[in-house]
């Protein structure tokens, strides 16, 4: 098995458990990807090191790439010779997700890999060329960064006949804020916050994410009881996020009952959140060593409460999505990513579980408390959004089951440890599973408490290609519906 | 269907009133102080998502939830600026964004007012300002009323529109 002799060669890496790590050179950073796509495995992410200014770079550029397989998770690193400049082998026609992450990487650091592509994807300086489509009647449609609804910022341009999509091109990182170089300037020790914002809807996932990683680069173990109220905050964020999900894509399909009632449900939720946590939306919660508050029993009572009535009443409001007859007919057929596209996309969390790509971390590399609390992986074949829809009510009934577990048998104990700063260098993966799909976050320790080098990954980059397939063929007035159903972040990959 | 009528009649009228406008909140008051008198009861506002990290979009979504009923207050969101007599604006400025907030400014009809959400639209938040950002809102368009939060609660956002029509 060719996968083998990397994994015999790489060492541990701190965080997450069964992460290893990999120094290799140009050559073998191409097989290592071939080898992991030959055994079924996915890329979590790409990214490289180093701002493209700044002297201190010069010694250290590397670009990195983590790997998924059935082993756990390998992270590649590739440094350059010496001689400038460097083109680095790109790997999109292995793992076509790879084509913006590379551009991403070129913006920030200068690194530029061999994809005949090099338009700039974050970089907006100059007029970005979209691919055109020729024919007689085909007609363009550009919409967007200011979108029709409450939502964030980004550039859709449809080529279409008639009503007919016949290409999607997204042009996105229009709310690129430079997280990386931000977190560069923040102490390790305060960073969670920021994590905590590269995409709002999944706090509880980047912060864990980031802690796993300090933690373990500082050797620290959290307490049971924190492993335990952490994984009660990211599915209470599953599940909050779900209900948002399934409010909208009724709205979306015409039945505006839906969206009144999912949307009175989810606040229902946010209020016991914020009466067992003390805010409606997870932020600065997670914090290094455990969690910033702990919860009473008679908290943790109520909010179980509230969770069992939200969850009695999705039950009941899914018998009258699957019984009305223009909600099924919209949802049906509509934006199909066939599971073999969906695996040759690479395509991951609830999009990819929705086209039958069965991964999910907290099933695959469990770490506390999932390990005492195992999780059933939903699961749909469909690809279409009927399947995103049923997602998100399987994994919305799943959350409530853990949540009722999770809140009846917390652990005695501190909510919280001490964390030290890790030592200069050291270098800690995190990976959660958000309710998008897995967040990663690769963080590496500078001197005294300061960061060299933080990288968070969101699972929309992954994602946000397969939606320009799946509203292929489809008509443009359906897109909303299709694009909610993937309901992709922007912040989360404009960094 | 006998289910959905039966569900619409047992969860009942839920919603709250809403709640008194809180002149704290305004950091400048406009010259053309008759936007009231002028768009009577009925506002329509525009969103602009500046470079937000979304989770401001999350609570101002919530505005039209059963509890908050901002339709319920002749209040609505609106598909273009042109159609706008107010705009909520979130996020840092960022640079990428900051000829599209230019523009859906100047696009708005006067008379007109920009209320900013969330701690990085008020004051630049844990970004602040640097190369990618502009930081705080009123760094690129005027802004009538702050409401800080991170993200602020729907509450407190309605409580912000409500100070910004009243001047």
């Amino acid at each position: 098995m060719p996968l083998r002799r990397w994994w015999d060669r790489a060492q541990p890496v701190t965080g997450a458990p069964h992460v290893r790590g990999l120094g290799v050179g140009a050559e073998e950073w191409l097989q290592v990807a071939r080898d992991v796509a030959a055994a079924g495995g996915v890329l979590h992410a790409l990214w490289a090191s180093c701002a493209a200014t700044g002297e201190r770079c010069a010694h250290e550029r590397a670009v990195y790439g983590a790997y998924q397989t059935d082993g756990g998770v390998l992270v590649v690193e590739l440094t350059p010779p010496d001689e400038a400049p460097w083109i680095y082998p790109g790997i999109e026609d292995i793992f076509p997700a790879a084509a913006r992450m590379q551009r991403s990487a070129h913006d920030l650091s200068g690194a530029r890999s061999s994809d005949p592509d090099v338009r700039p994807w974050l970089n907006h300086d100059r007029p970005y060329e979209f691919v055109r489509v020729d024919g007689e009647g085909v007609h363009e449609i550009a919409v967007g960064p200011v979108h029709a609804g409450t939502i964030e910022p980004g550039h859709f341009r449809f080529s279409v006949v008639g009503e007919k999509v016949l290409k999607l091109e997204e042009r996105l990182g229009y709310t690129h804020k430079g997280l990386e170089q931000r977190f560069t300037a923040l102490p390790i020790l305060q960073g969670h916050r920021l994590a905590a914002r590269v995409s709002g809807d999944s706090a509880v996932a980047y912060s864990w994410a980031y802690c796993q990683a300090l933690e373990g680069m500082s050797g620290r173990t959290i307490p049971p009881r924190a492993a335990w109220l952490r994984a009660v905050c990211l599915e209470l964020e599953r599940l909050a996020n779900h209900l948002g999900d399934l409010g909208a894509l009724g709205n979306d399909a015409g039945f505006a009952f839906g969206l009144t009632q999912f949307s009175r449900l989810k606040e229902d939720l946010l209020r016991a959140t914020a009466a067992a946590f003390g805010r409606r939306y997870l932020f600065d919660i997670v914090v290094p060593g455990g969690l910033a508050s702990d919860l009473s029993a008679e908290a943790a009572r109520a909010l179980a409460d509230v969770v069992r009535a939200v969850c009695a009443e999705t039950v009941e409001l899914r018998d009258i999505y699957d019984e009305h007859e223009g909600v099924r007919d919209r949802f049906t057929g509509t934006g199909r990513l066939e599971p073999e596209r969906a695996a040759r996309l690479g395509v991951v969390g609830l999009v990819g579980r929705a086209s039958g790509q069965a991964r999910d971390v907290r099933v695959d590399l469990p770490d506390a408390p999932y390990t005492e609390v195992p999780v059933t992986m939903v699961v749909q074949h469909g690809g279409d959004v009927a399947s995103r829809v049923a997602m998100r009510f399987g994994e919305a009934h799943e959350s409530g089951r853990l949540l009722t577990s999770l809140l009846s048998g917390l652990p005695h104990g501190a909510h919280a440890a001490e964390v030290g700063v890790p030592a200069d260098g050291a270098f800690g993966v995190g990976l959660i599973e958000g309710w998008r799909g897995p967040v990663l976050v690769a963080l590496q320790a500078g001197p005294s408490g300061s960061i060299r080098r933080c990288h968070p990954h969101d699972p929309s980059w992954q994602n946000w290609p397969a939606l320009e397939h799946a509203i292929m063929g489809n008509i443009v007035p359906d897109f909303p519906l299709i694009n909610k159903s993937f309901n992709l972040s922007y912040s989360g990959v404009d960094l | 269907m006998l289910k959905t009528l039966r569900k619409i009649a047992s969860v009942g009228l839920i919603s709250e009133p809403a709640p008194a406008p809180d002149e704290l909140l305004r950091v400048r008051r406009a010259a053309d102080a008759t936007i009231a008198a002028v768009l009577g009861r009925a506002l329509c506002i525009r969103h602009v998502d500046a470079g937000s990290c979304n989770g401001c979009e999350l609570e101002i979504q919530a505005l039209g939830n059963p509890y908050y009923n901002l339709e319920g207050h002749n209040i609505r969101f609106v598909a273009s600026p042109r159609h706008a007599d107010l705009l909520l604006v979130t996020g840092p400025v960022v640079r990428n964004m900051e000829t599209a907030l230019r523009r859906t400014y100047a696009a708005t009809p006067d008379p007109k007012r920009v209320v900013a959400v969330g701690d990085c639209g008020c004051a630049g938040g844990i970004l602040g300002e640097c190369p990618a950002s502009l930081g705080r809102v009123a760094n690129v368009i005027p802004v009538d009323v702050e409401v800080p939060g991170c993200p602020p609660s729907p509450a407190r956002i309605l409580q912000g529109i409500l100070t910004a029509i009243q001047g």
